[in-house]
């Protein structure tokens, strides 16, 4: 299952079957706003369900789980998709019991000691061993998807590149793709590379700020400075190239905002040497520092049924067997023509998430170097037509945190009828609550950055 | 790591000279902050970073104030973990109505004299996302903001500029 979500009276589930191409997308009429409940079988919906009774008053028949998600009780309004219903009086969250002797509950947030996005977490510990971790979100909901009803493409593009800021560029381009699929339009292949290559270089800096992070989370701060050091310069470089550090509302329907600089190719080749001369130092030392491996080997792990079963994307699911890439499969343009292997491990631990993105951050400079050299010439944005019907389109892209899936339906007049965006994140959240279990406590934020979850795409 | 730490000593240090302080944040400046107390708590201010609803976009870019080339610290100013030992409260996103009353609690918490600086455009007065059902709107609007840092996001050296205007005599 790839998603879940509502439309006014329908409910809508995207699948793709394993090692297959097409996406399906099924619809099913909630007469009297019942639907049959898809978490009684399949319990990654369980959330995704109590997101739509919050939105939209649907209910799940037979769903395991009725308490609220997305709805922490400070809304006017309930089912603000939905009915609009003034609130009512919400009873306070029960949290799930717990039994044993000699347990003790930690609750941590929504405020956090870092820099970090707002969420509760609520620990029940033996000791100093997490025998249960239960994960409440929901705090940053900004209503993302409500200010999408009626918005023109321009601004709903913009909102979707907000989603994550993080993914800026994953959620414009999966945003573009569901506008372009339901105008049945096309952007030109340079704008196709141009986005290919904003994307890469989001993913690159990425992955330099969380090997840092994850390192420092551990007390190592020497790899946290000069992953730090990389991950500045690609944004340096993002910025001479594309004028925003994280290339932000470039990637438009149809097209690309802006051609890459004049000098954004030099500026490129410098940070891919850069790269290749500072990173492979970095990975010896993280491979060749005891005190750290200590840390990272055997620590949280993901179970790979959990990871098959959840539908994990990005390095969760790739460090514990399962390989999914969406441009690999269903596979998107210009990836067909590029050369890249999806990194995949076994272990599932935090050392593994770490060697994905290592591996990843190499193949990405060998695609950023292949992207440049086939870099076709020609326009950047083909025109939108005036008339832009009541399609429906689906955009599904590799972020650097995993897939990422917007839908989205056209209203007739130009403007957006419904547009759905569902981050990664909501596929991973949960396997951290498993996989943090019989951890210690203090290597929970190891655990959490090594998944690094993105809040506001969950919450939206 | 002896010859990454062995490069790190004979390559000259990456920190860049530090940006003037920026010109609108000393005029709103002049109009908020009780310089008085500003004098009190000297050159060296502690920070404490809230997310009220952010895309997490300008959360990057404050994470960025702490590497190499901007190197935060050397100004005196420090994130930490609590709001109880802050001067500072950082303070991005529009005000989500779900973090509203942790946004005023970590207020609270926070010991007087005490500023608000709002980071991002979103903060200033909800941005993009005003107007829903779930927004409660900019910053100022669930606590008083003495700064506002503009932006989508604001760049590490607009956010550097804005905060060393708060560090002027």
């Amino acid at each position: 299952m790839l998603g879940l979500w509502a439309d006014a009276e329908d409910v809508y589930m995207a699948l793709l079957v394993e090692d297959e191409s097409d996406i399906a997308v099924i619809s099913y009429r909630a007469e009297a706003g019942l639907y049959p409940s898809v978490a009684a079988r399949h319990p990654p919906a369980i959330r995704l369900e109590r997101a739509i009774r919050d939105l939209f008053g649907l209910e799940a028949e037979g769903a395991p789980d009725t308490r609220p998600w997305l709805d922490l009780g400070f809304w006017d309004v309930a089912h603000p998709l939905g009915d609009r219903k003034a609130a009512q009086q919400h009873a306070p969250y029960a949290f799930l019991p717990v039994q044993g002797e000699a347990l003790h509950q930690i609750p941590v947030g929504p405020v956090h000691a870092g820099i970090i996005e707002p969420g509760h977490f609520r620990f029940t510990a033996n000791g100093e061993y997490v025998v249960r971790l239960e994960q409440r979100l929901g705090w940053v909901h900004k209503g993302i998807e409500a200010l999408m009803t009626g918005a023109s493409l321009e601004l709903a593009a913009k909102l979707a590149g907000r989603t994550s800021g993080d993914s800026t560029v994953a959620y414009a381009w999966a945003f573009a793709q569901a506008a372009e699929a339901a105008l049945q339009i096309s952007a030109p292949p340079r704008a196709l590379y141009l986005r290919a290559l904003m994307a890469e270089l989001e993913r690159i800096a990425n992955h330099f700020g969380d090997i840092g992070a994850i390192c420092n989370d551990a007390s190592f701060s020497l790899m946290h400075a000069q992953c730090g050091i990389l991950r500045e310069r690609t944004l340096r470089v993002a910025e001479a190239c594309f004028g925003h550090r994280l290339m932000m509302d470039m990637i438009v329907p149809s097209g690309v905002a802006r051609d890459i600089s004049p000098d954004g190719i030099e500026h490129l080749q410098k940070l891919l040497a850069e790269a290749r001369r500072i990173f492979p130092r970095l990975i010896d030392l993280y491979d060749e520092t005891a005190s750290l491996q200590d840390r990272t080997v055997t620590t949280g792990i993901v179970r790979q049924d959990y990871a098959r079963q959840f539908g994990a994307g990005g390095f969760v699911g790739r460090a514990s067997g399962r390989g999914f890439d969406a441009r690999r499969n269903p596979g998107y343009a210009p990836y067909g023509e590029l050369d890249f292997e999806v990194p995949v491990l076994e272990a599932g631990d935090v050392n593994a998430r770490v060697w994905i993105r290592i591996r990843e951050i190499e193949q990405s400079l060998s695609l950023i170097d292949q992207l440049l050299a086939g870099l076709p010439a020609g326009e950047t944005i083909t025109a939108i037509p005036s008339e832009l019907g009541t399609g429906e389109g689906l955009g599904f892209i590799e972020a650097f945190r995993g897939d990422v899936l917007v839908w989205l339906r056209l209203d007739g007049n130009a403007r957006v009828a419904r547009c759905h965006l569902r981050d990664a994140s909501w596929f991973q959240w949960p396997i951290l609550e498993v996989a943090i279990e019989n951890n210690i406590v203090a290597d929970f934020p190891l655990c959490n950055k090594s998944f690094n979850c993105s809040y506001s795409g969950h919450d939206l | 790591m002896r010859k990454t730490l062995f490069e790190s000593l004979t390559h000259g240090p990456l920190t860049e000279p530090a940006p003037a302080p920026d010109e609108a944040a000393l005029a709103e400046l002049a109009q908020s902050v009780n310089r008085a107390a500003l004098a009190r708590l000297g050159r060296s201010l502690s920070i404490r970073e809230v997310d009220a609803g952010s895309c997490n976009g300008c959360e990057l870019e404050i994470h960025a104030l702490s590497n190499a080339f901007y190197d935060l610290e050397r100004f005196g100013l420090r994130f930490v973990a609590s709001p109880r030992h802050a001067d500072v409260l950082m303070v991005t996103g529009p005000v989500t109505k779900n973090m509203r009353e942790a946004l005023l609690r970590t207020y609270n918490a926070t010991p007087d004299p005490k500023w608000v600086v709002a980071v991002g455009a979103c903060a200033v007065d909800g941005g993009i996302f005003a107007g829903t059902y779930a927004v409660a709107g900019g910053v100022s609007e669930t606590i008083p903001v003495d700064l506002h840092i503009r932006g989508c996001p604001p760049t590490p050296t607009q956010l550097l500029s804005g905060l060393l205007a708060l560090l002027q005599p």
